[in-house]
């Protein structure tokens, strides 16, 4: 599957973040593995610690295996402002998890973001990549229910 | 109180379709540029004394006369459009709802500084802003007007979509930079700056959303007539995101000049619930915290100068009095924490001491020693750090150090029992 | 010319210099920790922060050009806040019990907390430990003690152009490590050194044999011999409160055997046997159309990074061991079997400017015998120091004394591997009397001397002319290696050391390696050779002796058993 995603992209190193996101993106686990780290830079023509460097230093991606849909939930003042660690507690109760793990089935990791950029839908949470505002308890419970019937 | 440049055709404009922009005489500013020389076109963006939405209020046309007197032919325009400031969202909106609007704006800036490439750096949170701008670029380049050759002109201009993947430090500038190159944010020394040696070595404009969306109202209107807009200092009209406790949260285009406490009130509607406004933050979290007694003060960047805030009220944040100054601050310095590259020593180490201060006055377990440590962190690290981000970190503590002064003195003086407030 | 003042001080500055520079010229002291000369600046300490009067924040003296008119301050209150803040920060994340480390006493670190007068640091000490990273042979990292000023990766990767060292995460948990920040025998690392001697703390050094030495030494069964690499003669002394480049020969073999040596040979002797086996290996490849170019071997970094990333390039080096190796092989064989000692009892220690070279000794191609390895320790020159200065021998003041013979008789030629080019001058000395039958004219090749990178010459054997190359740094190696690949290279033989400099410039070299102390050192070590009467290693008594007694000729079936080996990809 890796490869298939690579010879899309030009081996350009400045492709590089696009190539990750693109392939965590693809995989179920949501994680990017060594082994994958390495033939990635391989193709790129980088040293593996350049990408390795890229790799932890931005939030979306994780060296460990993580749920098939990463829910971040802001952490920040203007969602704070609007009750977002009543969302966190809903969450953690509902899925029996706390912040960083993931649900024994593999569907769901709990994780804290910065400002998502939507403060004017605070309290604000991601879903994978779709983002949903002005949550309350019930909306949440909802959403959940509603991610669980997809499997 | 409102005055609508940059959102005039929002909400109504279907964004996903080009011609709905082009019947509103939608790019017909940048097929005036073609008639005018790139130097007169940076002229009249002199004339309307537009200033960078991003942060540092930098005069554009200083930046864009840069680009046009290097000798290097290869050069790149960037969009930056990694806006991860909390309390900030008028970037999205604008990308949301007006793209072409900000296409338009980027190949005035290329066409007048003879660059041919470009690049929207947008945050990786920003999915539907992806989405749009993606189209957006589509459907241009289907209209001829990107591409080699543009309607005939001889002027080439291809954009490309980078987008971000969770790091705040990659609005600064050449953090941002890094990160296109795919490297981790960590940002370079200056000088020199990126108008000289910018992305891949060669000189490049980096302008935000919003600035960029400025400039086909500047060549429109000319820029005599954009700078009657606003204030001597400030010209033109703001975009400023409400949010916190306020009834109706949103995006709010207003002259410079309008007073913040206008805003709130009428446009914000008041807090939810009819509560006092205990604290307001400006510009987010990297903003002073300002007590209500001082909400007179108008959007204007350069009402902050003992800040070095120069973001002009963009973003304007609402608390009300139930909350504790400090569960706020911890909040925002955590934010910091996170967020900081680790580069430089102030900021990487400086953020984490920080927290722990403002943790013991969250826990009433500070005393006065505590106080000093921390406004003499606060002070090291404003003074010290390598960029934008570690120096504006101790904003919010510096500013309640000044106007709430009294409450920490209150926490030391008078512990409160259970700690959290 | 902008006129500028410091201190109340009126200074003309020179065109587009920095703070930090204008303040060096004028003998004016600005603490710094990330920077370190000949690499970039890097800005990210924050240790150098001046006053500029009339601006509200503090300017980094590295990376601020000055402007006309500029008023500076570098010793203000406010300056002085700032930089005893930073330092409490980096000390509340760093491994403060200095009495349990390495660099006790010699310290960056510890000498600016010294100078600011830290005594209490008013921030809490946040340091989460971190496994320490000593599974190789040749270097230790231990993260606790790292102040993520970045020289490492710097050299790392714009030296070297290796690029195992990066920061890993970001904020407080940035680290410096190898990929997925695991360790360095996990990934190419050529175990260079480099980075342990541009660390301006004890996060990154040699893994110590001393105390392996130590007690060897005092092994009444042992007996424990000594050679000492070219390139240490002109260092050591740094290590030792003296000049850099001090030529301290004498004192060095003097000291060695107040430590307690049996006896001190010196390195130089196999330089001038390596000579001799590489010497007619190249002339071999070059009658009988063998893999042309060939390319020198003695430097083990070089090797580890040829395995490593060029594997199809072996075929091209040199099967002649380093001169460290040479030793080894024949202080267990001839040097046993003269003396009357069982090989295993015979314990051959190396001082050398370099790490690598511990990973040279335990290779296992390196054991003539399968009990024991041909070299069982190596130590470098700064441990040399260390154990000098541990045994209270006052080196300043110590006599010169000669090497013992047979492997203390040496020639200019072998001293002269210590610096970049000298392999190959030595090579080209033998090599064109051997060929030509008469004496050079000229024994010094300039062309191939000195600092630049890549440098060639031209040697005239019999009726046809040759072009040799000499590289230094693994950077610049990788170019003349492309060069090669690309089918476009035109020389017959190339000499490549991994260090800056060559040997004198190593990672196991005394602290703070600057290229002007390069330079200094290099100086020295031609100085070495000019005073000598012998200058080639063809010439060497001691070598001809053992082709006599024991090898019989360059190439012999006993000399490609003893002095020759084999590379394999890594």
């Amino acid at each position: 599957m890796l490869e298939s995603i690579l010879s899309k992209y030009p081996k350009e190193q400045d492709m590089l973040i696009e190539i990750l996101l693109d392939v965590q993106n693809q995989k179920t686990d949501q994680y990017l593995s060594e082994a994958e780290i390495e033939q990635i830079a391989s193709y790129l023509s980088l040293p593996t610690a350049h990408v390795s460097s890229a790799v932890s230093f931005y939030t979306f991606f994780s060296t460990q295996r993580r749920g098939e849909h990463v829910i971040q939930v802001c952490k920040d003042v203007p969602c704070y402002l609007n009750d977002s660690d009543n969302l966190v507690d809903t969450i953690q109760k509902q899925l029996g998890i706390g912040m960083h793990e993931t649900t024994e089935d593999g569907m769901f990791t709990l994780e804290p973001t910065s400002c998502l950029g939507i403060c004017d839908g605070a309290p604000a949470m991601r879903i994978g990549e779709h983002t949903y505002t002005k949550l309350n308890k019930d909306r949440v419970t909802a959403l959940l229910a509603e991610y669980r019937g997809k499997r | 109180m409102e005055q609508k440049l940059l959102t005039k055709h929002i909400p109504g404009m279907d964004p996903m379709n080009i011609q709905a922009y082009l019947d509103v005489e939608g790019y017909q500013s940048f097929f005036k540029a073609f008639k005018t020389q790139p130097l007169d076109i940076i002229g009249d963006i002199e004339k309307s004394k537009l200033r960078g939405r991003g942060g540092a209020a930098f005069p554009v046309h200083i930046k864009m006369m840069s680009m046009a007197k290097q000798k290097e032919t290869t050069r790149y325009i960037i969009c930056n459009a990694d806006e991860g400031e909390p309390g900030n969202f008028k970037d999205r909106y604008l990308m949301e709802n007006n793209p072409h609007q900000l296409l338009e704006g980027m190949l005035i800036a290329a066409y007048a500084t003879r660059a041919n490439k470009g690049y929207i750096y947008i945050r990786g949170e920003f999915d539907t802003p992806i989405k749009i701008m993606h189209e957006a670029i589509r459907q241009a380049k289907a209209h001829g007007l990107l591409g080699t050759n543009i309607q005939g002109s001889g002027f080439d201009f291809d954009l490309e979509i980078r987008s971000g993947a969770g790091s705040y430090v990659c609005g600064e500038e050449f953090a941002l930079i890094e990160s296109i190159e795919g490297k981790s944010g960590r940002t370079r020394v200056k000088p020199p700056f990126p108008t000289d040696v910018g992305l891949f070595g060669k000189p490049t404009l980096i302008n935000n959303v919003e600035t960029f969306s400025n400039l086909p109202w500047i060549l429109a209107m000319g820029g005599e007539a954009f700078a009657s807009i606003g204030t001597e200092s400030s010209t033109g009209t703001k975009l400023v995101s409400v949010s916190g406790n306020v009834k109706h949260p949103g995006v709010y285009e207003v002259p410079f000049g309008v007073p913040i406490r206008d805003v709130i009130d009428t446009l914000g509607g008041g807090t939810q619930n009819a509560q006092k406004i205990g604290m307001v933050q400006l510009s987010g979290a990297s903003g002073p915290i300002i007590p209500e007694y001082m909400l007179d003060l108008t959007i204007d960047f350069d009402r902050f100068e003992d800040f070095d805030s120069k973001t002009g009220a963009g973003a304007i944040i609402v608390m009300d009095d139930q909350k504790d100054m400090f569960n706020i601050l911890k909040r925002i310095s955590d934010f910091f924490e996170h967020e900081s590259c680790g580069k430089c020593t102030p900021c990487r180490e400086g953020n984490v001491h920080m927290s722990k201060l403002l943790n013991k006055f969250l826990q009433s377990d500070a005393t006065e020693k505590d106080l000093m440590n921390l406004e003499s962190l606060s002070r090291v690290m404003h003074q010290t750090s390598l960029c934008g981000l570690g120096q504006s970190a101790p904003t919010a503590v510096l500013s309640t150090l000044k106007y709430f002064r009294d409450t920490y003195f209150d926490r030391i003086e008078h512990p409160q029992e259970g700690g959290l407030a | 010319m902008p006129t500028i003042t410091i201190n109340n001080q009126k200074i003309e500055a020179k065109e587009g210099q920095t703070i930090l520079e204008v303040a060096k010229d004028h003998h004016i002291d600005i603490p710094t920790l990330c920077h370190f000369p000949d690499l970039d600046v890097q800005s990210d300490c924050r240790i150098c922060m001046s006053e500029i009067v009339g601006q509200k924040k503090l300017a980094p003296s590295c990376s601020t050009p000055v402007k006309e008119g500029m008023e500076i301050k570098t010793n203000s209150q406010r300056v002085y806040n700032a930089r005893k803040t930073i330092t409490e920060l980096l000390l509340s994340n760093h491994d403060t019990n200095c009495t349990a480390c390495e660099r006790n006493m010699n310290c960056e670190l510890q000498t600016l907390a010294d100078t600011l007068g830290i005594d209490e640091n008013r921030f809490e000490n946040i340091l989460e430990h971190e496994p320490i990273d000593d599974n190789n042979p040749s270097i230790t990292r231990n993260a606790d003690r790292c102040i993520k000023c970045g020289r490492c990766i710097e050299v790392c990767k714009n030296v070297q152009g290796i690029h195992v060292l990066d920061y890993m995460n970001r904020s407080h948990d940035t680290k410096v490590a190898p990929a997925h920040g695991k360790f360095l025998n996990d990934q190419v690392c050529t175990y260079c050194g480099q980075c342990a001697n541009v660390c301006p703390v004890a996060s990154i050094t040699e893994k110590s044999d001393l105390e392996k030495v130590t007690h060897a030494i005092h092994d009444e069964t042992k007996h424990v011999i000594v050679q000492t690499a070219p390139a240490t003669r002109v260092s050591l002394g740094e290590t030792l409160g003296m000049d850099s480049g001090s030529i301290v020969t004498g004192q060095m073999v003097a000291a060695l055997r107040r430590v307690g040596f049996d006896k001190v040979f010196d390195t130089d002797f196999t330089a001038d046997l390596t000579i001799m086996e590489e010497g007619h290996e190249l002339l071999s490849r070059v009658k009988e159309g063998g893999k042309l170019p060939m390319i020198t071997s003695c430097c083990p970094g070089w090797v580890n990074y040829a395995e490593q990333k060029n594997p199809d390039m072996l075929d091209h080096l040199s099967t002649a061991k380093s001169p460290q190796q040479m030793f080894g092989a024949l202080a267990k064989t001839y040097y046993a079997e003269k003396e009357h000692i069982d090989p295993n009892n015979v314990y051959v220690v190396s001082i050398m400017p370099c790490t690598a070279k511990k990973f040279e000794a335990a290779r296992e191609e390196m054991q003539v015998h399968k009990e024991t390895a041909d070299v069982d320790a190596v130590l470098t020159t700064r441990e040399l120091g260390k154990m000098i200065k541990r045994a209270g021998v006052n080196f300043k003041n110590i006599g010169e004394e000669s090497y013992d013979a047979p492997f203390g008789i040496t020639s200019g030629a072998g001293a002269i591997f210590g610096a970049t080019g000298g392999v190959m001058e030595a090579a080209l000395r033998t090599v064109s009397e051997v060929v030509n039958e008469k004496p050079l004219e000229k024994l010094d090749f300039e062309d191939i001397r000195g600092m630049e990178g890549i440098k060639e010459a031209s040697v005239t054997l019999g009726e046809n002319t040759f072009k040799v190359a000499v590289a230094h740094t693994l950077s610049n190696a990788q170019k003349v290696l492309d060069d090669i690949k690309a089918g476009v290279s035109p020389y017959a033989f190339i000499e490549v050391m991994a260090c800056p400099g060559g040997c004198i410039g190593g990672g196991g070299q005394p602290y703070t390696t600057t290229n002007a102390k390069r330079q200094e050192r290099i100086d020295a070590i031609y100085n070495v050779d000019t005073a000598m009467k012998l200058r080639k290693s063809h010439e060497n008594p001691a070598v001809n002796t053992l082709y006599e007694e024991y090898l019989s000729e360059p190439l012999s079936k006993r000399a490609h058993d003893l002095l020759h080996t084999h590379y394999k990809p890594r």
